[in-house]
């Protein structure tokens, strides 16, 4: 069987049409993260270098914290809602029933999610630099594997989210519990570079702290330390076998 | 000389350690249309859902065209086309879309305008899924199973959610696909449906077999297979009522009398009714349906259902029958 056939095409053709019909998904995933970076650099304090920062603004730290906003609204929130509501409403089952395999559906999901996600990294990315004069990612190589391997943790917590939820409601439900403290994480409240050095010793060892300081090493030119890269791959394999494991398609 | 398509033997499947289809034996013909009868929760969707390939019996077995639903379900999506009893679709995608989607899916696919226009569809074609009345959703659906031209299909409920005049024009429809050689495995609630479109059909109540034949000789392996009943000009004595051949129950409904029984027991009123010099007003007779057959089989069901409420009817019919 080969991995992609003309229905995987038509599956993919189909589900990003749909996916430009959710302007709900759109705002968070797309126009969220762009609008919340515009925000924090209103706040004066913010575009001023701090000691705390080793010299850095506030600002420079949050783009890749709002990068990371995108990927969590994209693959904790959204996409969870949308796979399991396809369950739930027998939109799998009948496919099922069909030559074409249920899983381009999922795969279509992932591929829109992490397309949009990734997009949005580009604009915060692009804005920061122009409105604030935030540099952009020194070592652009470094910062797009550690992007990429986030990407695959991230979608891979949302897909452990699609497969322990029963309902779209309960998904929704997980996907809030999951996400301020992702956000923490991500360093959205508090730079994780200031927090006390125990409680950023553990939040490094999570999927999105380990992303915040990974993005942050990029940002500057070095390669990230070769832990945060190391747990962000370890968390994306137990994630998807996790996820694999328990998934069910109805 | 036909051939089996469909062979499912010893079916079995339980939930929760109850079996809701239990020993279930039947053949589809290649060509014919064959009904599933049954009260609701007699095992028709397990039944069928298990030919489909998407639910796994606890024992059995059953081919499709050779194949086996469960180890060769890919090879089977091919040729089988399906309509689930309760499914849906993105709630944004549109009928056109989701017509031009599901046809991608099939090596040999059906053109899905000729298809659509013969539901009604084309005049739905913008329409997004989540939008669409029940009947409407079902109308797609119909199309959905179609569009793959498969060389056997599964209705699970062909026409529930349908007005009178789609359900003629499906009928139609369903005709024109079995007249090309589909053979077609339909569930259905309606006796009228049944009785135009199969071939033969198999009735199931608590998960068992309980008659399969057509239907026509459903009907006539019913015991009353004709009711007469009329208004009496004058009283008839009790001892010729009983005494009617063939007649099987004996009802008064207000001034009428309503007798169940055979061909016999006409000809016998009718020679009653002119040795007493009666004379009979609105006088009906009418041959049992299909409804009458599907009742008397699966009566068993009502009465372990609403034991006492049976009881009591049939106890009044009887009051009625002795004391009049
Ligand atoms: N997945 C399931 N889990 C548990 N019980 C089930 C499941 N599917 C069906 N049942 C039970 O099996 C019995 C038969 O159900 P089924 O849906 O096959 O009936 P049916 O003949 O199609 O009824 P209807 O005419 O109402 O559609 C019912 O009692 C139902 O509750
Ligand atoms: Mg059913």
């Amino acid at each position: 069987m080969p991995v992609f056939t003309p229905a995987s095409g038509a599956v993919l053709k189909t589900e990003t049409r749909l996916f430009t019909r959710e302007p709900g998904t759109l705002f968070w995933v797309l126009v969220f993260p762009p609008l919340l970076l515009i925000a924090f650099g209103l706040i004066p304090g913010y575009r001023e270098p701090d000691a705390a920062l080793g010299g850095l603004r506030a600002i420079d730290v949050y783009v890749p914290s709002t990068v990371m906003v995108a990927l969590i609204t994209a693959s904790l929130q959204a996409m969870p809602a949308a796979l399991t509501g396809y369950r739930e409403r027998g939109i799998l089952r009948r496919m099922r029933t069909t030559p074409a395999r249920p899983a381009d559906l999922l795969v279509a999901q992932m591929v829109l999610h992490l397309a949009a996600a990734l997009l949005a990294a580009l604009l915060v990315l692009v804005l920061g630099n122009l409105v604030y004069d935030v540099a952009l990612p020194q070592n652009w190589l470094a910062y797009a594997v550690t992007l990429a391997l986030a990407a695959v943790a991230s979608l891979a917590m949302g897909a452990v989210i699609t497969s322990v939820a029963r309902t779209a409601k309960a998904a929704t439900a997980i996907g809030m519990s999951v996400f301020f403290p992702a956000m923490f994480a991500a360093g959205i409240y508090v730079p994780v570079q200031v927090l006390p050095e125990t409680l950023r010793q553990i939040v490094e060892l999570t999927p999105f702290g380990a992303t915040a300081q990974a993005l942050s090493q990029a940002a500057t030119g070095s390669w990230p330390a070769w832990d945060h890269l190391a747990a962000l791959g370890l968390w994306g394999v137990v994630l998807m076998a996790t996820a694999a494991r328990w998934f069910r398609w109805e | 000389m036909t051939m089996a398509i469909v062979e499912v033997k010893g079916l079995r499947k339980s939930y929760g350690g109850r079996a809701v289809v239990d020993g279930v034996d039947f053949t589809v013909e290649e060509g014919e249309i064959f009904g599933i009868l049954g009260p609701n929760g007699a095992g028709k969707t397990t039944a069928v859902e298990c030919v489909e390939g998407l639910r796994v019996p606890d024992a059995g077995t059953i081919r499709v065209a050779g194949l086996d639903p469960v180890r060769q379900r890919r090879e089977l999506t091919r040729i089988l086309g399906v309509q689930l009893q309760e499914s849906e679709l993105q709630a944004k995608l549109t009928v056109s879309e989701a017509l031009e989607l599901y046809r991608t899916f099939y090596p040999e696919p059906a053109d899905w305008r000729p298809i659509a226009e013969r539901l009604g569809l084309d005049t739905m074609l913008d329409r997004p899924f989540g939008k669409l009345s029940g009947g409407w959703k079902q109308r797609l659906f119909i199309a959905l199973a179609l569009v793959g031209r498969p060389r056997i299909v599964v209705f699970d409920e062909l026409t529930t959610a349908l007005d009178p005049r789609a359900r003629r024009d499906t009928w139609k429809l369903i005709e024109g696909v079995r007249d090309s050689g589909v053979t077609i495995l339909l569930v259905t609630h309606f006796m009228e449906e049944a009785e135009h479109l199969c071939d033969r059909v198999a009735v199931i109540d608590r998960g068992k077999l309980v008659a399969l034949d057509s239907p026509a000789g459903l009907v006539s392996r019913s015991d009353s297979p004709t009711t007469i009943s009329f208004r009496p000009s004058r009283p008839l004595p009790d001892a010729e009522l009983d005494a009617l051949p063939g007649a099987v129950s004996v009802n008064r409904q207000g001034s009428r009398l309503v007798i169940n029984g055979t061909d016999d027991t006409v000809n016998a009123v009718i020679t009653m009714l002119a040795r007493n010099g009666v004379t009979a007003a609105e006088l009906r007779v009418v041959d049992a349906t299909l409804d009458d057959a599907f009742l008397g089989l699966t009566a068993r069901e009502a009465e372990a259902s609403a034991g006492r409420a049976v009881t009591a009817e049939s106890a009044d019919a009887d009051a009625v029958r002795g004391g009049h």
